[in-house]
């Protein structure tokens, strides 16, 4: 029981960076922009968040300023794909090759250094019942937000003005800007948006998965969160169901590791990709659903004749 | 501001200027509308019309001159302004989305931040009351083109706007639909609204227009009551001189000529989830005679020209067949070495490769075709063959340009047109298929057109002409024939069609399109 409890636990922290940056993108993505740099900005919150903590002692500092790294990262993004119309693919590629560089030069003096790990709840009564008390009540606290953040999403998307105007400019930009919409506007809060969330993805990487700062450790992660939003077809419970399915998948091969099962370790490492592959070919034969939901003017850049 | 209420003009434009690169779009131009009339704006395309009345609905921002609205100066800096003011605006090229609901549609040109289950009853009863029945819930993707423009109608009535602008808005819709636009923007006229009316069609512009000014290379060239003018002296107004008209001899002996392109059943499913499949089309063209192919767009039209020019290759290889021969499993380039020629309907990116010289969109079409003439031993191209052959093309189809070989992109749309049609005529080739001949071509080319695409069916080839453009059908078919939702109706011979009949079978009236016509009528 005791061991159940315990994968799940370790599932569920697996499960949340790649929840909180893939919902961070999708937002991105559904006002049409797509960035790529999402594993740039995510060790980018890393080794931000963990400076930060390193330096003050504090993890919650470290928190916000993982936050914060991020979205200022993705700020540079936006001016270049934005304001001056660069090509996004290639800015989102840069804008990740350009993170993992600077975050290892940054990060030379942490390399080894203790860091600090943010707390888990703890509430007296309710984390000691067995079995769902520390499934529920005893995890850290950027779970709670990862959930909150998805639920917060949809509701913005799917019930609010603005959100139906996020979704009409990633569906026709040019059409969103002859009815006065402001296209630019919309987009530069989108972005800054998926950057601050990739940035606390980043965060929860260096301040509690594992707190210490080892350079590349995001290890691919951004790109499975940005693989997972179309895995998702762009919705956002589908979002949290692939990013847990992810989680599991990613455990399961350490344990299946760990357990000797003979399968070449590499052979387990790719399935999370495998999967991605496999869904990606069974989602695309919905065509319908497919165009419903995609937004149609996903990576084009907007320059409005004047 | 109530002061000048009365009196005054709702909008007028001094000295309005717009310069794109080398090219003044609009010249110095000077426009009244007073309240509650319906203003033509005439032009051929690229007159400037359109970049007009992007800078009135502040898409465009103005090089110099004045706007006064209400007769007080106005900056419209972006479309927003512009609704504030009132000004709404219909678009030629909807502004729509695919993925969303009509009336989620709607309400994001709205302001105010009422649920759409409110919007959504608003406009239900709106279009109701302007005879536009609409149904808010239904998706965008799904509807035809008639329908999405009633969206786009109701949503700019919807902001209770005191001029409404209107680009092209009957090219998209049958007789009986512009018909029924008409009554609305009457109805809109006797509140007191005012309308500006683009358009180049000048029946329409002498029955429902109040006044006209009339646009040529972007400088107002005259006012006029329309009523008072006839089409040919608005015409001439809008043209600068006389159109040569278009000779068609009768066509004779063609029941006993053979068919050179027959379809036979072709059907296809839909190739995405918002486009049109083809149902049993039967199509017999036979030597001599050019057969005209109407319909609103989006009936399937695109699907057809792609299915018989080999765009899309069909599983039943009988049911395309040039020259008695099965073509349906066969490419482009298989199809064109049986003697058939292809327009495509875009130019650019599609009939045309935009950043290559016009000698080398010649040889990417006809390499195959005509190897031994433009390409020599051991694949080389034969530059000199290829440059004078272009330069012939040119000068039989009075190719109009800035250099010797330009880019094709570097050509104004008739122009390039003018080529295209040119390059494929020029093979002389026994089945003609070509998709909106003179679609934004101007009024002298497209009478050029028209007459070598006669002239070629009267030489002994077989022509088919896809078009939206009833005027040129009539004026060049010797049968109509109409598509609707994906079906061919039979051709109507030329001298039993009449705009009426040809009008309802684009509304879907004939047996097995019963149910569409209760949603047009």
């Amino acid at each position: 029981m005791d061991i159940t409890v315990n994968i799940l636990l370790t599932v569920a922290t697996a499960a949340t960076p790649l929840l909180i940056a893939a919902i961070g993108e999708l937002v991105v993505e559904r006002s049409g922009v797509l960035n790529l740099g999402v594993e740039g900005m995510m060790i980018m919150g890393a080794v931000g968040g963990f400076g930060a903590g390193y330096l003050t002692g504090s993890p919650w500092i470290g928190l916000l300023a993982a936050i914060a790294m991020g979205a200022l990262f993705s700020l540079l993004f936006a001016i270049m794909t934005l304001s001056l119309a660069t090509n996004q693919v290639a800015t989102g590629l840069s804008l990740t090759l350009l993170g993992l560089g600077l975050s290892g030069m940054m990060g030379t003096n942490f390399v080894g250094q203790p860091g600090q790990r943010l707390p888990n709840l703890d509430i007296p009564g309710l984390t000691s019942i067995p079995v769902v008390g520390r499934l529920l009540f005893g995890q850290d606290p950027i779970f709670y937000i990862s959930i909150a953040l998805t639920a917060a999403v949809m509701w913005f998307l799917f019930k609010t003005r603005k959100g139906l105007t996020l979704r009409s400019i990633g569906d026709s930009h040019s059409s969103a800007h002859a009815l006065g919409i402001q296209v630019i506007r919309y987009r530069y809060l989108s972005v800054v948006f998926g950057g601050a969330c990739a940035g606390l993805a980043g965060g929860h990487l260096s301040l509690v998965y594992t707190p210490q700062w080892v350079e590349n450790m995001t290890a691919g992660r951004g790109w499975i969160a940005l693989a997972l939003v179309v895995f998702a077809s762009w919705r956002p419970w589908r979002v949290l169901a692939g990013a847990y399915i992810f989680g599991a998948v990613w455990i399961g091969q350490l344990h299946a590791q760990a357990f000797g099962i003979p399968v070449p370790s590499q052979m387990l490492s790719s399935l999370p990709y495998l999967a991605t592959i496999v869904v990606l070919v069974l989602i695309s034969r919905n065509k319908r659903l497919t165009m419903m939901n995609t937004p149609a003017s996903l990576g084009q850049p907007f320059v409005p004749d004047r | 501001m109530s002061a000048n209420q009365d009196g005054a003009n709702l909008l007028e434009v001094r000295g309005l200027t717009k310069v794109f690169g080398t090219l003044t779009a609009c010249d110095h131009v000077d426009l009244n509308i007073a309240r509650g009339e319906i203003h033509a704006l005439l032009g051929e395309n690229g007159a400037g019309k359109s970049t007009l009345v992007k800078m009135l609905f502040g898409s465009l921002e103005p090089n110099s001159g004045e706007i006064f609205w209400n007769g007080q100066a106005v900056r419209i800096t972006s479309p927003g302004v512009a609704k504030k003011l009132g000004i709404g605006m219909v678009f030629q090229h909807f502004s729509l989305f695919e993925a969303l609901t009509a009336a989620e549609n709607i309400a994001l040109s709205l302001d105010d931040g009422s649920p759409i289950g409110t919007i959504a009853a608003k406009a239900r009863a709106l279009s109701y009351s302007y005879g536009l029945p609409l149904d808010p819930e239904s998706l965008v993707g799904d509807l035809s083109v008639g329908e999405r423009q009633r969206i786009e109608i109701i949503r700019c009535l919807l902001q209770t706007p005191q001029l409404v602008i209107l680009d092209e808005p009957t090219s998209v819709l049958t007789p009986q639909e512009a018909d029924k636009l008409f009554e609305t923007l009457e109805r809109l006229r006797a509140e007191g609204k005012s309308i500006l009316y683009i358009s180049h069609r000048l029946e329409e512009v002498k029955r429902i227009c109040d006044r006209a000014t009339v646009l040529r290379h972007g400088k107002v060239v005259g006012h006029c009551n329309p009523r008072k003018e006839t089409a040919a002296s608005l015409a001439r107004m809008m043209v600068g001189n006389e159109v040569q008209a278009v000779v068609r001899a009768p066509a004779e002996g063609i029941e006993t000529a053979p068919s050179l392109l027959e379809i036979r059943a072709l059907t296809r499913k839909p190739a995405t989830p918002f486009s049109i499949p083809l149902r049993n089309i039967n199509l017999n063209v036979r030597a001599g005679e050019v057969i005209g192919i109407a319909g609103v767009a989006g009936n399937g039209q695109g699907e057809f020209f792609e299915s018989v020019s080999g765009e899309v290759l069909q599983h039943d290889a009988a049911s395309v067949r040039i020259r008695g021969k099965d073509a349906g499993g066969l490419t482009i380039t298989g199809r064109r070495l049986m003697g058939a020629a292809f327009v495509p309907e875009e130019r650019l990116g599609h009939g045309a490769a935009p950043r290559m010289k016009l000698s080398e969109n010649l040889l990417l079409s006809r390499h195959a075709t005509d190897g031994k003439v433009f390409v020599g031993a051991g694949g080389m191209v034969k530059g000199g063959a290829i440059y004078s052959a272009a330069q012939r093309i040119i000068n039989a189809m009075d190719v109009r340009k800035s250099a010797p070989d330009p880019e094709a992109a570097a050509l104004s749309g008739g122009n390039l047109q003018k080529f295209i049609v040119g390059r494929e005529l020029d093979r002389r080739p026994d089945v003609m298929v070509v998709n909106q001949p003179t679609w934004g071509v101007d009024a002298g080319a497209a009478a050029h057109i028209r007459q070598a695409l006669i002239e070629l069916a009267r030489s002994g080839s077989a022509v088919l002409v896809i078009s939206q453009d009833l005027d040129e059908l009539f004026e060049i078919s010797d049968a109509i024939a109409v598509m609707h939702n994906g079906e061919l109706s039979k051709p109507l011979p030329i001298a039993e069609a009449t705009f009426e009949r040809i009008g309802l079978l684009m509304g879907g009236a004939e047996p097995g399109h019963a149910e569409h016509t209760l949603e047009t009528a």
